[in-house]
């Protein structure tokens, strides 16, 4: 027990600190760098309650995808932090009141909200069962609707972005890969008899 | 008491198995530049020791013994870290591999999830390295990388996925005891699953950055790709953190479609021989493969490479999971 | 037809051709000469590094007649030359070639009209540092010295042809 209580200080120490050098580093690159870190660390914490899965998920789609897409763009895009500095202590008051009321906001959904009352809560390793295995039994009876949901919400997200970033424009030559290959010497070579000083 | 008895346990069994399994790269790397070298009519690295084998050790020895070089420009600290985040991640994805009848360091629940995470972190060490040498083609080379690694990971994960559907677990020992049918080798996932199994070989190589996938060190438009700025042990690192991936999708491919340590077939001197020896046998049968692959085909270009990735391999791949779910929920052997 | 052609796209079917091509080049015999201890057989004419050659009796074969210096395309050849002390006759006192200039073209042992400068069979003179290619005197006699054998069995077997 003592080593997952110190497994679970040095999951969490690591986890602010480098949650704190997130927003406090001057290099946007290691700014993402140290989110990464804090991706990292609260897998860990995932691993430590038992939500393998949960963990695992976790690194898999934040660290290896999004992060990834984040660290391209940070990379690609030239960010002055000195400028974006400048106003800091103008904007501090209305930043700070933003902050305390998702705060307050948080606190009351996690104290008082349940998604669905009458069942139990749930734990992590329910014993006869693995904890992959009983996400998906919750996940695919009880709150299939809410599932189903969300993945409508992030396809029509899918369809936005497809729609907004796609342009068809004309006179454009584009390689066509399969007629390409469907090519055969008698559609592809022709011969011609030339007539003397003709020419084709 | 027993706590530091399991805990030291677990340290010898980590180190035996990275002995035997970085010795055992070493000779993969020899196998590599070997097979490359047959196939062009050369002989390859044969001065070290017999048969050159003890190249890689020499090899090992000489970028050890090297001059370190860090660019004036370059971001030192993540330019450090990147080739060992690399080698570190390739090797701790060997932790859940099960050589034998549970013969795993971690015989974690979620064994499959663990590799396909740990190599999807593989594009870190690229992205970072290419990005800190502050020079143009490592980070051009980096770019192309992260589009890649992440595109191809999209089809791994569907083609894991048909697997899991008919195994009914994420325990890879677990996967593997559920191809150990009467029938062989023919019971093994490659045959009810070959359409899988050639994507997924396909997708492996794009994902280790394998040729014909290798535009992230496409020598002959960037250079060395991310590894430009590269010099001695750093180089060394990266090498190794490749190679290494590359020997565990290969044993991945052998867990998943291949049986694992099972033998070919289920009668006298194939059940005789030990389970460790078929899965070395089957790992190095695909990385004969790999090395052949890069003999033999010419390197995609960028947007074809794309193109197989989004427009084939992920409609194909995700009509599969659909089919495999349909098949067998018609009949009946859903594993519960 | 496209049935066949989609097929074989399907299926593979260059790849599957491609490994088993490639399959037999790796079990061929190997073009790779073992260089150090295997050698390609060499012409006659071959044109390596320098060597002044002697007489049978020992006499220096060069009479500092300079064509080799005239000719050299790259103005690789110094030559300097004086009456012998003992007998008075003409011999080179400075014979130097700069072989980092040179450039093998054998010009100056076409010149030669006593076959004294000579191109040898020997192309494996690889030195450490550059001061160690400007060739004197002593060391293309040494060279001579060394390589007399081989480079009398050249010129006597490429001789029916001049």
């Amino acid at each position: 027990m003592t080593l997952a209580t110190f497994f679970f200080y040095l999951f969490s120490i690591a986890m602010i600190a480098s949650a704190v050098t997130v927003i406090s580093a001057r290099n946007p690159v290691h700014s993402v760098l140290f989110l990464i870190l804090t991706f990292f660390n609260a897998a860990g914490l995932f691993l430590l309650t038992g939500a393998e899965f949960l963990a695992m998920i976790l690194v898999v789609v934040y660290v290896g995808a999004v992060a990834v897409l984040f660290l391209f763009v940070v990379m690609m895009l030239d960010v002055d932090f000195a400028e974006l500095k400048q106003g800091f202590l103008q904007y501090l008051p209305i930043g700070a009141l933003v902050g305390l009321i998702v705060l307050v906001e948080l606190v009351a959904v996690v104290g008082v909200w349940t998604v669905a009352p009458q069942s139990a809560l749930a734990t992590p390793t329910p014993g006869h069962l693995s904890n992959t295995a009983a996400l998906g039994m919750v996940l695919y009876t009880q709150y299939v609707y809410l599932f189903e949901a969300a993945g409508f919400v992030l396809l029509v997200a899918m369809i936005g972005a497809i729609v907004l970033t796609l342009h068809h424009r004309p006179n454009v030559r584009r390689q066509n890969i399969a007629a390409q290959n469907a090519r055969t010497r008698a559609s592809a070579i022709e011969n011609k008899k030339v007539p003397s000083r003709a020419g084709v | 008491m027993d706590l530091l008895i399991s805990l030291l346990l677990i340290v010898v069994k980590s180190l035996a198995l990275l002995v035997i399994g970085l010795v055992l790269v070493a000779y993969y790397i020899l196998l590599d530049r070997k097979v490359w070298a047959a196939v062009q009519l050369r002989r390859g690295p044969n001065v070290v020791g017999p048969w050159g084998v003890l190249q890689s050790f020499a090899d090992m020895f000489k970028f050890l013994f090297k001059e370190p070089i860090i660019p004036d420009g370059a971001n030192k600290g993540v330019f450090l870290i990147a080739p060992f985040l690399t080698a570190t991640l390739a090797l701790a994805a060997w932790a859940v591999i099960p050589v034998n009848d549970g013969w795993a360091v971690a015989n974690l629940n979620v064994g499959i999830l663990y590799i396909f995470a740990i190599s999807s972190l593989g594009v870190y060490g690229v992205i970072m390295g290419g990005w800190a040498s502050n020079s143009k083609y490592p980070f051009l080379a980096a770019l192309r990388s992260a589009a890649q690694m992440v595109s191809y990971e999209v089809s791994i994960g569907f083609v894991i996925i048909t697997v899991l559907l008919c195994a009914g677990s994420l325990n890879l020992s677990d996967i593997v005891r559920a191809q150990d049918t009467r029938w062989g080798f023919l019971g093994w996932y490659w045959l009810p699953l070959f359409p899988m199994f050639v994507i997924f070989f396909i997708s492996a190589l794009a994902e280790t950055n394998r040729p014909p996938f290798d535009l992230v060190e496409a020598e002959s438009e960037l250079v060395a790709g991310f590894m430009v700025e590269y010099s001695a042990s750093q180089y060394l690192l990266f090498m190794l953190g490749e190679y290494v991936a590359i020997v565990t999708m290969c044993s991945l491919m052998t867990l998943l479609f291949f049986g694992g340590w099972l033998p070919p077939l289920k009668f006298a001197p194939f059940t005789l021989v030990p389970g460790v020896i078929w899965f070395v046998l089957k790992v190095t049968w695909f990385f004969f493969l790999f090395a052949m692959v890069k003999a033999f085909v010419p390197r995609y270009r960028y947007d074809q490479l794309m193109r197989l990735g989004w427009k084939v391999f992920l409609p194909l791949s995700l009509a599969a999971v659909v089919v495999v779910a349909g098949v067998l929920e018609f009949l009946g052997k859903v594993a519960q | 037809m496209q049935l066949v052609s989609s097929a074989k796209a399907l299926l593979l079917k260059e790849f599957v051709d491609a490994f088993f091509l490639s399959f037999r080049y790796l079990l061929k015999p190997k073009a790779t000469l073992n260089y150090p201890h295997e050698k390609n057989p060499q012409s006659p004419r071959y044109r390596g590094e320098h060597a002044l050659r002697r007489y049978p009796n020992g006499e220096e074969r060069c009479i500092a007649c300079k064509l080799c210096e005239a000719i050299c395309p790259a103005q690789a050849i110094t030559i300097e030359a004086a009456p012998r002390g003992n007998d008075g006759t003409r011999r080179t006192t400075r014979y130097d070639i700069d072989m980092t200039k040179c450039i093998y073209c054998g010009f100056c042992q076409e010149a030669c009209p006593v076959d004294a400068i000579v191109e040898g069979p020997n192309s494996e003179f690889a030195v450490e540092t550059r001061e160690e290619l400007f060739f004197d005197k002593q060391r293309l006699l040494d060279n001579g010295a060394i390589w007399e054998r081989e480079i009398a069995r050249n010129l006597a077997a490429d001789a029916p042809y001049r």
